[in-house]
């Protein structure tokens, strides 16, 4: 899809501004960087890795962070003691600093990134989900189906889980755009993911520097960023009241 | 002597320093129809919850006796519990709409239960799902089967909340205030429904409410309780033509009624739950009070009821604790 390979360096071609309102070259419809490299293309490769990134840090902090609540609300007890500790371990914790500290002991990449992320998203999901159980077990219907005899792993799964499920969905695509943005700082740290792959993050840092002289190096990364949070926003809301049959 | 389906004794049930129920006796026997009877807060469903195990964990029960169809419900181990609850007996809610699952079908709640304790094939499940809408009185099962309870009337609900309790065809069927959140005109069709059913089906039928004169028709023993004991046990006929509790009759002439006017109203409040009481519950605001009444009286058997009140201790014998 993007009209030139991410990386290919042209020195020749550096700074040029978008294609309007001033004329540039209308091969480089967004412009190129510091180095020549065109901003369409790198925008479009950005996206494999910022959406990547987000999505299965969002993904792998929803089934962490949803299993630990469901566990800490339904059962209570040593369980819910443990768990909430946990949380508030996490929450206490200055993040980027131990993200950094992590991904300086274990090195960058995708993977570690990924599940950095998602130390810092599943608490969301923990959270939340665990208020909710909370409430949901002293809810009539729960007792009911505690009186036919319904067992407790199957009252998870039928009656807890899908009455939370829309709040998963909605915090999801909150901690998918915030882990997008996390991305792009640890980016800017040097820590993020692989520095020779494009990543939104990562370009909007570079593009801080040249703020003065090519605006274009830093805003349209950033609108991309904008327009990916929003959607996933968005979507977060439209799910959140499409599986809730009561809102059909 | 029939048999037994639930049978409890000297029951406590204490929520941190509140004791909501303190030494409740009850039994209900095949096929006959149980009223509990008392006002907000004296432990009736404190009671009940206990009799299935449901209370919430932060309660502490103990009882001299408490069994369900002859098995130990404290003890009880969780497996064979399950197989009880909504087999052997089966529970109706006072609320339906918060008592029903919001996001699964009224069909998928019933055939629950049908799967879980008869072993039914989904398609069978299904099918007996829709006689069981039939039996409550709701009209095209198949198409209510498939709807969700935020589709269904108020009435609507609670004959499809008693359909799922059918299902497992239980013994005892336990209702907790079934009419309370209803119409006075729907409340009239339910109680006649289920008081059929349980003729019809031979169950036990244990019926929570606050409304004397809703039960009156359609059960054979009433049981008064108030701040968590017992105070008045009899046939209902006994019961409501002579009542020897003076809280009993209190409550009795607290109806209003269309030749008298407005009930009388019954002075002062329920004892805080939170303290220890020495001598009768009742006798703060009782109107027959001696000095007697600073011992709290046992039960008295006095014609076919049981009275826990001094003033029926010259009629009877005492009855064993």
């Amino acid at each position: 899809m993007a009209p030139y390979p991410p990386t290919r360096i042209d020195l020749r071609q550096r700074l040029l501004p978008p294609a309007w309102p001033q004329p540039g070259r209308p091969a480089h419809l967004l412009g190129t960087d510091n180095v020549g490299r065109d901003m369409l293309s790198r925008i479009i490769w950005g996206a494999r890795i910022s959406l990547a990134v987000g999505l299965s840090a969002a993904l792998l902090g929803a089934v962490a962070g949803s299993v630990l609540g469901l566990c800490a609300g339904f059962f209570g007890g040593a369980v819910d003691a443990a768990i909430s500790w946990l949380i508030n371990v996490q929450l206490a914790f200055p993040f980027t600093l131990f993200a950094i500290f992590l991904l300086a002991v274990f090195g960058g990449g995708f993977l570690p990134v990924v599940g950095v992320l998602a130390l810092a998203t599943w608490v969301n999901f923990a959270r939340i989900v665990r208020s909710q159980t909370l409430s949901l077990r002293a809810q009539d219907f729960v007792t009911a189906a505690h009186a036919v005899g319904v067992g407790a792993p199957r009252i998870l799964r039928r009656y807890i889980f899908p009455a939370v499920l829309p709040s998963i969905v909605v915090v999801a695509s909150f901690s998918a755009a915030q882990a997008i943005l996390t991305e792009a700082a640890l980016s800017f740290l040097g820590v993020g993911v692989d520095p020779t792959i494009p990543s939104w993050g990562a370009m909007l840092n570079l593009g801080r520097n040249y703020l003065q002289t090519a605006w274009w190096m830093a805003t349209f990364p950033g609108i991309a960023i904008a327009l990916t949070v929003l959607g996933a926003n968005l979507m977060g809301d439209w799910l959140g009241t499409r599986l809730d049959p009561r809102a059909r | 002597m029939t048999e037994t389906l639930l049978d409890i004794a000297n029951l406590h049930v204490r929520f941190g320093a509140t004791t909501a129920v303190a030494g409740a006796c009850l039994h209900v026997s095949k096929g006959e129809a149980v009223g509990l009877v008392g006002e907000s807060g004296s432990g009736k469903s404190a009671t009940i919850l206990a009799a299935l195990r449901l209370h919430p964990p932060n309660a502490r029960i103990s009882a001299t006796h408490l069994t369900l169809g002859g098995h130990d419900v404290l003890t009880l181990p969780q497996p064979a519990l399950r197989r009880l609850r909504g087999r052997f007996a089966a529970m109706i809610f006072q609320d339906p709409l918060t008592a029903l699952n919001p996001l699964l079908t009224i069909g998928t709640q019933i055939a629950e239960v049908l799967t879980r304790h008869r072993a039914l094939s989904p398609a069978d499940a299904r099918r007996q799902a829709a006689a069981l809408l039939t039996q409550v009185g709701i009209t095209d099962p198949a198409r209510r089967l498939a709807q969700y309870p935020h589709e269904f009337s108020g009435g609507m609900r609670q004959r499809a909340m008693i359909a799922a309790a059918l299902a497992g065809d239980p013994a005892l069927l336990i209702a907790d205030e079934p009419t309370t959140a209803l119409d006075v005109t729907v409340q009239a069709e339910l109680v006649r429904l289920i008081a059929g059913l349980q003729r019809q089906r031979g169950m036990g039928l244990l019926w929570v409410t606050h409304d004397l004169a809703l039960m009156a028709g359609i059960v054979d023993r009433v049981v008064v309780m108030y701040a968590g004991r017992v105070m008045e046990s009899g046939p209902v006929a006994a019961l409501y033509a002579n009542p020897r509790h003076p809280y009993t009759i209190a409550l009795l002439e607290s109806l209003p009624r269309l030749d008298q006017g407005r009930g009388r109203v019954l002075a002062g409040g329920p004892p805080d739950l939170t303290r220890p009481t020495s001598g009768c519950v009742f006798a703060p605001r009782c109107s027959a009070r001696m000095p007697r009444c600073m011992q709290a009286p046992p039960m008295f058997a006095a014609g076919d009821s049981h009275v826990a009140c001094w003033l029926a201790a010259p009629a009877g014998a005492e009855v064993a604790a």
